[in-house]
């Protein structure tokens, strides 16, 4: 007989449910390097099909299947199975609205990533015929920014995000610090402008779960304190 | 159940998908008229976030390069099949579209002179074949995340209107004029009508029928469906590329940049078999002969493991430095899938399903086209497509490793800027028919209001596996034939597939449904396709017909679903004829 494991799943329907409550599935494992989403997939191809959540690439870059696993927030589908204690316990990201199961509504996280300007500003016009030169050293300064994916385990983990709702949160820094990082970006003044606020880069009480929870390993706690060094330096 | 409201919207140019394709057209159209955008997801999941190795344009950043060369290796590439209009105007737009990118701000890896770093990938050569040269641009082996990132990133600021999450059930016609989509909205529920001049589908691939894949798992083909049975045909199904280095067990995509990089293949003697197979690129041949020489040396029994059943791609050589630096992602899926330090062990690989060539025929404007062997062709009025989702041809039989970030940037721009013009050629909408979007909200009622008899996972499980066993690498007449019987029988279950979750919020079961319902619809037409493919071209080979007969088959295979379901086949030639330059004659390829 195939070893099992239990996956106690949260669970919420909003048309049906008064309140959420954890419902308990048997996963077979039948190949070695199942992953939590494998799991998830046996569970709602073969047991109960009401089962719902977010995923698509199954392999870490598309950041749609963050979940709360045991208690810490990571990506369903590159995290192994074998890994976790059994009963493994799996619930929606923390702090945010549940629309059903495992599934979160990410407008606030969204709201607040747009409020960063996440977006190339320049004033220079660039060549007409060819690319903008940076140097491989200035590119480097991107590395550990760029690759972020937009899943919110870090955000959805840290203790100033839960308790302060205008707070703007580790992603949303990272990618405002992935731009003013930039040597082709000329936006740093405006973006400067908005984190520097009690709910930007000043709410970061540096606790380091982001850095703890994002499963690309980029350290959104650095990013914020570049952003805050930036904004004094700049006073001075 | 009580009815399910249904809301209409109104835009001048709707696109149907998020990934590159989509949002390159999104930024073109929306700079002249009322553009949005339906996604299945939040535009920075759809599947070109995946895409490893780069985007291939001749910049001639490293070495001398030509348009000319490229354009000549996406023909052999594609054993022929490719249109030579479309793949010149492909070649000749990609350094522009390239440098586009980085304007807009895309993080490209750089090279000491501070320009684009380019590196070798498979089938793009110098001189007409001559030897390897460093034409693909990227971004680490992160590009397609780094492009799609952009792309939506220039959206935002462009305050390009998005439906995310939001699902297409039905392409509404008008007579002969496309006027919009019917989507479902997955967090909420509820019916949407987008009523537009201008409708494209970016849907992208279809690979997801085959068990092991690269792909993600919205990668359903659903934009295919949609079109077939809006009564409009859909191209070269029958030829799916199969990836040399899909991760053995579990098919996620390891790039080809890796050989690019001077990685390369061992078969279980540890010997590098490519250089029987092609003598002067050896690693670096195009996909389909690398993929069929794989299998081929595990059918002769030299694959590696207990099964002989995987090869070993080796990359340790090229030195932890350079793996970390250009190849992070790499590093980070080996050892998270194969448990193998790719800095000190080989990785353990297979061929993967992993593009489709195929897809809606379209011309060089992106237009969606009508036409046969005899009738010329002619565009469907307000239907566009770009992306996986389309076949311009420009990948003809077998697609060239880093020209599908070029073909989504290419005729995605392209698509957007025509789309904007008809949308403002015509003074009004095209009304829409009367009842717009019956059959896909019958189609959903009748699965919420339903009662489950056979489940949607067994049905899906037959199909994938039943597609990789008979329609797979190698395929022959009695393996097609028996999948046509398959596939028959998979359609009548599915006739009977019930949905457990009733419910009208993320109602995942509803959407998992209505995908196997779009996969069993195309998988029929890649299976008949390729039975009436008597030859061997590209990714399609038949061993009972291992040769390419450009005499019979140098043409396109057109499928059409008839209203029982049944495919009937049609065909249009190959056009041969480039923009500007003379036509590159087919010829035998080797590598």
């Amino acid at each position: 007989m195939l070893k099992t494991v239990t996956f106690s799943v949260f669970r919420y329907d909003p048309e049906k449910d008064k309140k959420p409550y954890y419902k308990d599935y048997k996963v077979e494992l039948r190949r070695p390097g199942m992953m939590v989403l494998d799991g998830l997939n046996q569970i709602r191809w073969e047991q109960d099909g009401t089962l719902a959540y977010r995923r698509s690439c199954r392999e870490g870059v598309c950041g749609s299947d963050g979940l709360n696993i045991n208690g810490v927030n990571m990506l369903a589908c590159i995290t192994h199975i074998k890994d976790l204690k059994d009963p493994i316990v799996v619930q929606p990201l923390p702090s945010m609205p549940v629309i059903k199961d495992l599934v979160v509504d990410f407008t606030d996280f969204y709201r607040k990533y747009y409020l960063v300007k996440p977006y190339l500003i320049t004033k220079t016009p660039p060549p007409s015929d060819r690319e903008r030169l940076q140097s491989p050293e200035d590119r480097k300064k991107l590395d550990g920014l760029y690759e972020c994916i937009l899943c919110a385990c870090c955000s959805t983990s840290c203790p100033s995000f839960w308790a302060d709702p205008d707070y703007l949160g580790p992603a949303a820094l990272l990618k405002a610090w992935r731009f003013i990082a930039d040597t082709r970006d000329e936006g740093a003044d405006e973006r400067l402008q908005i984190i520097n606020d009690r709910d930007g880069a000043w709410r970061c009480h540096t606790i380091l779960n982001c850095v703890e929870a994002c499963p690309k390993q980029l350290n959104p706690t650095e990013a914020i304190a570049e952003l805050k060094k930036t904004i004094i330096h700049r006073k001075f | 159940m009580a009815d399910i409201s249904v809301t209409i919207h109104k835009h001048d140019v709707v696109i149907v998908g998020a990934g590159g394709a989509g949002l390159r057209a999104a930024l073109e159209a929306s700079k002249g008229v009322n553009t949005a955008v339906i996604s299945e997801v939040f535009p920075t999941r759809s599947h070109t976030v995946a895409a490893q190795g780069g985007v291939a344009a001749s910049l001639s950043n490293v070495e001398p390069d030509d348009w000319v060369w490229h354009m000549f290796d996406t023909i052999k590439g594609s054993d022929y099949l490719g249109d030579q209009d479309a793949i010149e105007f492909m070649c000749r737009m990609a350094p522009e579209v390239v440098i586009e990118l980085e304007h807009m701000g895309m993080p490209f890896s750089r090279l000491q002179n501070g320009k684009i770093f380019q590196r070798r990938f498979g089938g793009h050569t110098k001189d007409f074949g001559k030897e390897a040269v460093q034409r693909t641009c990227a971004a680490a082996d992160r590009t397609g995340h780094a492009m799609l990132h952009t792309l939506y990133e220039q959206c935002v600021k462009n305050q390009v209107v998005f439906y995310n999450e939001f699902y297409a059930l039905e392409l509404l016609k008008n007579e002969d004029h496309v006027v919009g989509v019917l989507a479902w909205d997955i967090a909420n529920g509820g019916f949407h009508i987008f009523h537009a001049k201008a409708t494209m589908f970016a849907t992208g691939g279809y690979v997801r029928v085959y068990k092991t894949n690269s792909n993600a798992h919205i990668n359903t083909g659903d934009g295919l469906a949609l079109t077939l049975r809006a009564g409009f045909p859909v191209e070269d199904l029958e030829f799916v590329q199969f990836h040399p280095t899909g991760i053995y067990g579990v098919g996620n995509l390891i790039t080809e940049g890796v050989r690019g990089e001077g990685g390369y293949l061992l078969n279980k003697d540890g010997e590098r078999f490519m250089k029987r197979y092609a003598p002067t690129v050896w690693d670096l041949a195009s996909r389909d002969v690398v993929s069929r020489a794989m299998a081929e040396e595990m059918r002769q029994g030299r694959g590696c493991g207990p099964e002989g059943d995987h090869m070993l791609l080796k990359l340790d050589h090229i030195g932890a430095g350079i793996i970390h630096e250009r190849l992070p992602g790499i590093w980070e899926l080996a050892y998270v899938f194969a448990h193998v330090d790719c800095t000190k062990e080989p990785i353990p690989v297979t061929p993967t399903a992993h593009y489709s060539m195929g897809g809606i025929p379209t011309n060089l404007s992106a237009e969606v086209v009508l036409g046969g062997m005899d009738k010329p062709e002619e565009p469907v009025k307000g239907f566009y497509a770009a992306g996986e989702a389309a076949c311009a041809s420009v990948h003809g039989a077998n697609r060239l490793g880093s020209n599908s970030l070029l073909d989504i940037m290419v005729f995605g721009k392209v698509g957007g800027q025509h789309m904007a013009q008809f949308a403002q050629s015509l003074p009004e909408h095209v009304p829409l028919p009367e009842n717009p979007g019956k059959r896909g909200i019958e189609e959903v009622t009748s699965l919420l209001n339903g009662t489950a008899g056979e489940t949607m996972g067994a049905v899906w499980d037959e199909l994938k596996e039943s597609m990789e066993a008979n329609c797979g690498v190698f395929r022959t007449e009695e393996t097609l034939a028996k999948q046509r019987a398959v596939l028959q029988k998979l359609c009548d279950r599915y006739k009977k597939v019930g949905i457990a979750d009733k419910g009208l919020a993320f109602n995942l079961d509803l959407i998992e449904t209505l995908e196997l319902g779009h996969m069993l619809d195309y998988s029929k037409a890649i299976v008949e396709g390729a039975l009436a493919r008597q030859e061997s071209r590209g990714a399609h080979y038949r061993d009972d017909y291992p040769k390419r007969d450009d005499e019979k088959w140098h043409k396109h295979s057109l499928a059409y679903m008839e209203e029982d379901g049944s495919i009937r086949l049609d065909y249009k030639p190959v056009r041969m004829k480039p923009l500007t330059v003379p036509t590159f004659e087919p010829k035998e390829r080797v590598y």
